[in-house]
């Protein structure tokens, strides 16, 4: 229930926060607190040192520059789900929001902080991979910018260092593409066992473009490319979504846990994928 | 030891708290607030939801560093006196049993009904999803939150 | 006679709004944890990260850490601390390893505690946790019940020389006749898994000494705080007079604070020692490994039936987990399910046995219901195997076995009499709440066009003992104590009422329902009533609460003492008024002179009068108080009817439950608010163990489901809305025609909802899907009956 002892930072620029997590190998990152707070308090974690963003303005708030979104990383998930540029421009990421935690953990919670907490059982990793978003990192030897499908490198492992801070997200315009994020969990407040983010664009009634990308299907976000060759060009009727979706969990390595076994996992990512086609070329 | 001011249920205080000191941990030792309870360490339980700022969320899962300058609400804080329409409807509709999960569940159902005012039977059972009670089988919480949503509006 | 018989009042079978409220809404509490008392020390608990392994604890390095007061591992304690007990000996030749509240040498469980840490702060107790070396030195470790009853099988105790706790069996009726010839047996194996009591408040204890007088007041989050007082002061050799125990707000127990732990008397012990108070808290994780579990245990079970389905015989085979060690109750808690198994049907033969086998694994103990949920979903499970094997309505095959209403009373075939009951009013009640009939018809529609989200209706008419209980059975049965409860009335000079009762509620609303008892017998209003509880220092006598026992023993004795009061008043209202008691009529709280207007006195004016004692009747005790111990005459048997209906997505395994429906007979209701909240709260820990909870131990002794974020107890976005109903059988084991309702919800809803899945799922071939019937669970069934592997 009481976490080791650390130090505590509140810097108020992006380069006091770099800073402060380059003074210390064992600095942790605070952002809204709903993922470390519990991994602290059950002493899973121990870090010297914990630098709160929450002071950092220039991490708080979305905007639209050119054809993109930009989420400021500190932005919580109460914050996306009432503002109307992310209704508009990626409706995916409100909806699958709108799944995560309870409204308590939203309240707090950030998008950025569920980003690079990279857990595999988290919804919105895989709604980035699915909408190509671009994550911008700013460390020590200034910014960099990280394509959505390499962030994720492992089980809680992104791309950044350690002394890096990941600051926004860009996010291609997806308005009038179809979406749905379908989530399976046991319980309400549960993390998913397995999630389906599915973007489908149709033109004339043909399907142009499919982004699938599966949550909880391995140790990252799995990019269900097969569904998305599959679908792309066809008419997007029941037919070719069943189909498609037949091929969702190939090449994924699902995890078995007391929540699912990888072949059970495996099942529900065929329903699930069909479920969510089926809902997103619909629009 | 980190200085923070923070008001909590109207009184502002500046103490000097060890970093790693639990939002709910510093509301019931250093400023006595003990009726929000602790009920789990993962942050599942909602037992001890508060209000930051207006809005709910669970005094676990956050740091009291974390509240520095900021309003904090507990559920005795609630009321000037006369019950809150939420508090009035749990004994009404015999919404509580043991009452543990009590004063999370109102602070949630009051911060639900700031956003939701007049929420369906699912709403509120989504909205209160954050809040776990092992006595009341959730009914008469729900229709306690339907009958305060009812008397709000009503007084609005 | 019923109390509302008794007087003009009616707070009797009233939707009065409860009086424990006000406190608990605005956050005014006092669980034990919120008390601070100066000069307190905290204690934190080093536990055992091994189910099994050889311990060697040396603690030296604790002691320098900041704020370090004391360090003990449980070799340093040895000498001071005595075994836990177990009460309850079920057998002559039981197996009932000592429990030392630190382990010495050898850990038995994953969160068997090894040492304690006593600081300023908690933090500083936690933390200093880190630099006690502990050497475990693994040993083998079994899990499995089966397992740990084969001859090679590693031992918990191995001075023990088995992992065999109790052996015991019961044969009533020719069982071998009832069994010879059967033309239909329905044979199965039902799976009770462990479950995680839950209660919202985690435990804690605070222990304040008086070094000087040698005097201790003990706060605990417990049930049983005159337990607790007692088996103090038989561990530590304190006199009982000596020793104070409050159960201040209770935060819910369902059976998990039925007991005494190792940190109570830990806890007591370090205030002992250090002569300062004390106080641990136990975190929600802890409470995971160190609070007692529930359920457990693998149940073999034959039905012999006629071809018409009616039940000659049924042979029930039990394994029962203990875990490690036995708490207060361990060995008792299947065996109180012994004489359940038989249901509400008749039946000619009937044999039980039961096997209690340690492994190592949380102790088990009692968890709602103890005993009666896992007898009733076993009969109830059979009774929808057998309809559906005679392809014969689950109802129907029910309504040839079960007892009639004019057959009450009635010996079932465990030995049991069942005082009253009326299955059919009951089940005619539910199934048109249910619409039975039109759910049916829409089912075959939906198998009928191969509907991918199946429907399924399950039945469950159950029947349960509470009251818990006459004290000879008690004694019969093996356990040390007896079953009374006591209580005190006293009306006061000022006319108001306090009512001293031995139940120890949290959360049951006892302060309104004996409240409602008392006001109505004394003709005084509700409010004027205080109910005291949960002190022994004010309630020094009772039994406690537990085993759905605090109305149909403890509210009887209330009322009792109530009417003592009553009749005393009597006497003195009659020497005031200068008749004779029998010219007095009582009524709306007033003595009248009958046929003489005007010529009364009021209970209060009575009150005063027999406080000031300025003129009484030669041989009147001064003051209006009387005391009544109860003895309960037998058992009551609350019955009921619940029907499910589920949809199951049969691509994900999901099952929603659309419809609940459980009309209950819980005798004379009290307060039909505080009823219906029981039972909806049973109903949602009912359905938890149906869908959602259990306690996974891998391979290697660790609970894999030690949070909630895995366990996973069912939040309102979880649970369905309930439609609840009931019928009015009066029982007649106690003058208030009450029975239990607090255990009957969990007792009656997990058959039924399981019924209902597997029966959504009949078309398919399914028969059977284990507990908690997640969408895994549900999904591997189909598939594995289609003929898939998994």
């Amino acid at each position: 229930m009481i976490p080791v002892g650390f130090e505590y930072s509140r810097p108020s620029t992006v380069e006091e926060a770099v800073a402060a997590l380059a003074a210390d190998p064992d600095a942790k990152v605070l952002a809204g607190g709903q993922s470390l707070l519990p991994v602290l308090r059950l002493r899973l974690a121990a870090p010297t040192t914990l630098v709160d963003l929450r002071d950092v303005e220039s991490l708080h708030g979305v905007r639209v520059a050119g054809d993109d979104l930009v989420i400021g990383a500190m932005t919580t998930h109460d914050e996306i789900l009432h503002d109307a540029r992310v209704a508009e421009h990626a409706p995916l990421i409100a909806a699958a929001t709108a799944t995560v935690g309870d409204r308590q953990v939203r309240h707090l919670g950030t998008f950025g902080g569920s980003l690079s907490h990279a857990d595999p059982a988290g919804d919105l990793p895989a709604v980035a991979c699915a909408l190509d978003a671009t994550m911008v990192a700013v460390g020590p030897n200034g910014r960099r910018e990280i394509p959505a499908a390499d962030f994720f490198v492992d089980y809680l492992t992104t791309a950044l260092a350690p002394d890096e801070i990941l600051v926004e997200v860009r996010v291609p315009d997806t308005a009038g593409w179809g979406h749905r994020y379908e989530k399976f969990n046991r319980m309400a407040q549960a993390w998913s066992i397995v999630g389906v983010a599915a973007l489908v664009r149709r033109v004339d009634g043909g399907v142009t473009d499919t982004r699938v990308a599966l949550t909880n299907m391995g140790r990252r976000p799995v990019r269900a490319t097969a569904v998305e060759r599959a679908l792309t060009g066809t008419a997007g009727d029941a037919g070719a979504v069943t189909a498609a979706a037949g091929h969702a969990d190939e090449g994924a390595e699902p995890p078995s846990d007391v929540n699912g076994a990888a072949d059970y996992r495996a099942h529900l990512s065929r329903v699930l994928t069909r479920r969510a086609l089926t809902v997103a070329v619909g629009a | 030891m980190t200085r923070i001011s923070v008001t909590v249920d109207g009184v502002e205080s500046t103490d000097e708290v060890e970093p790693r000191t639990l939002l709910v941990q510093y509301l019931r030792e250093a400023r006595g607030r003990t009726g929000t309870p602790v009920g789990c360490d993962t942050s599942n339980c909602g037992a001890c939801t508060v209000l930051v700022d207006g809005r709910a969320v669970k005094s676990c899962a956050l740091l009291a560093v974390q509240a520095d300058g900021r309003e904090v609400t507990t559920v005795q804080g609630l009321s000037n006196g006369a019950l809150h329409p939420v508090q009035r409807a749990f004994h009404e509709r015999h919404a509580l049993q043991c009452g543990y999960c009590t004063p999370g569940m109102i602070m949630a159902a009051v911060d639900l009904l700031r956003e939701t005012p007049d929420p369906t039977e699912q709403e509120v059972r989504e909205g209160l999803e954050g809040n776990l009670c092992r006595c009341t089988g959730y009914q008469n919480i729900v229709a306690a939150v339907r009958d305060a949503a009812a008397e709000l509006r009503g007084a609005s | 006679m019923t109390a509302t018989q008794d007087t003009g009042t009616r707070e009797v079978g009233t939707a009065r709004r409860r009086k424990e409220d006000a406190h608990l809404i605005t956050g005014q509490t006092t669980w034990t944890d919120n008390i601070q008392l100066a000069g307190t020390v905290h204690a934190a608990l080093l536990r055992s990260p091994m189910a099994h392994a050889r311990i060697r604890v040396d603690v030296s390095a604790a002691r320098n850490e900041p704020g370090v007061v004391a360090a003990y591992s449980g070799a340093d304690l040895a000498d001071e601390l005595a075994g836990l007990p177990s009460a309850w000996q079920v057998t002559p030749d039981w197996v009932a390893p000592e429990h030392k509240p630190l382990a010495t040498d050898e850990v038995r469980y994953a969160g068997d505690a090894v040492a304690v840490v006593v600081a300023d702060t908690r933090a500083h107790a936690v933390d200093a946790l880190d630099a006690i070396e502990v050497d475990y030195e693994p040993l083998p470790v079994v899990l499995d019940m089966e397992r740990a009853m084969a001859d090679d099988s590693p031992l918990v105790h191995s001075d023990a020389g088995t992992n065999v706790c109790f052996r015991y069996s019961d044969t009533f009726g020719d069982v071998a006749g009832a069994f010879a010839d059967a033309p239909l047996h329905i044979t199965r194996r039902y799976v009770q898994q462990r479950l995680v009591p839950c209660a919202m408040e985690p435990r804690s204890v605070v222990v304040a000494p008086v070094p000087a007088a040698g005097e201790y007041t003990v706060w605990s989050s417990t049930q049983i705080p005159h337990f607790v007082r007692l088996f103090l002061a038989l561990l530590t050799g304190v006199s009982e007079s000596r020793i104070r125990v409050i159960a201040p707000d209770v935060g819910g127990g369902f059976g998990s604070k039925l007991d005494i732990y190792a940190e109570e008397l830990l806890t007591f012990t370090l205030a002992r020692k250090l002569g300062r108070p004390v106080k641990w808290t136990e975190t929600r994780s802890e409470a995971f490994q160190a609070t007692i579990h529930g359920r457990d245990q693998i149940q073999d079970l034959d039905l012999a039936c006629d071809a018409d389905g009616r039940i000659r015989g049924l042979r029930v085979n039990l394994l029962a987990d203990m875990g490690a060690y036995l708490q207060l109750l361990t060995p008792a808690i299947p065996l109180l399910g012994r004489a359940m198994f038989p249901g509400i049907y008749k039946m000619d033969a009937y044999e039980f046995g039961c096997v209690g086998v340690f492994t190592d694994k949380t102790p088990t103990d009692a968890y709602r219901g103890a005993g009666r949920p896992e007898a009733t979903f076993a009969i109830e499970r059979l009774l929808d195997e057998l309809a559906a094997e005679l392809h014969v309505d689950p109802l129907e095959i029910r309504r040839r076995n079960w007892i009639r209403h004019e057959e009450f009373p009635y010996d079932q075939i465990a030995g049991l009499t069942y005082d009253s009951g009326n299955y059919e009013a009951a089940t005619a009640r539910a199934t048109e709440l249910f619409d039975y009939a039109g759910l049916r018809a829409e089912q075959a529609r939906r198998r009928e066009a191969h509907d991918p989200v199946q429907l399924g209706i399950g039945v469950s008419t159950y029947t349960e003992m509470c009251g818990l209980a006459p004290s000879r059975w008690l004694g019969d049965r093996g356990y040390a104590g007896g079953g009374w409860e006591a209580a005190s009335v006293r009306l006061l000079p000022t006319g108001k009422v306090e009512a001293v009762v031995g139940t120890s509620p949290h959360g049951q609303g006892h302060v309104t329902t004996f409240s409602q008892i008392v006001a109505d017998t004394l003709g005084v209003p509700f409010d004027d009533v205080e109910v005291v509880h949960g002190d022994t220092a004010a309630a020094p006598a009772g039994l406690d609460t537990y085993g759905s026992r605090s109305l149909a023993v403890g509210g009887v004795a209330v009322w009792r003492a109530a009417q003592r009061v009553r009749d005393k008043a009597k006497t003195l209202a009659a020497h005031l008024l200068e008749v004779s008691e029998d010219d007095l009529d009582f009524d709306g709280g007033s003595f009248a002179v009958r046929g003489t207007p005007g010529a009364t006195k009021t209970i209060q004016e009575v009150a005063f009068a027999a406080f000031a004692a300025h003129s009484i009747p030669e041989g009147f005790e001064p003051t209006l108080s009387a005391d009544f111990v109860l003895e309960p005459d037998d058992f009551s048997f609350p019955h009921g009817t619940h029907l499910c209906a589920v949809d199951v997505d049969t691509e994900t395994g999901r099952v929603t439950i659309r419809r609940y429906v459980a009309v209950d007979d819980v005798g004379k209701v009290v307060n039909p608010l505080i009823v219906e909240g029981q039972v909806h709260g049973g109903l949602a820990q009912g359905i938890a163990q149906a869908l959602h909870e259990i306690a996974v131990y891998d391979e290697d002794g660790n609970l894999t489901t030690g949070t909630m974020v895995d366990y996973t107890p069912p939040s309102a976005a979880d649970l369905p809305s309930f439609t609840t109903d009931r019928t009015e059988t009066p029982s007649t084991t106690n003058p208030l025609g009450v029975k239990g309702v607090g255990e009957a919800g969990t007792i009656a809803s997990t058959p039924a909802v399981v019924n209902a899945v597997v029966d959504a799922l009949r078309p398919y071939g399914v028969t059977d899907v284990p507990m908690p019937c997640t969408p895994e669970r549900v999904w591997r069934a189909i598939h594995e009956a289609q003929g898939g592997t998994s």
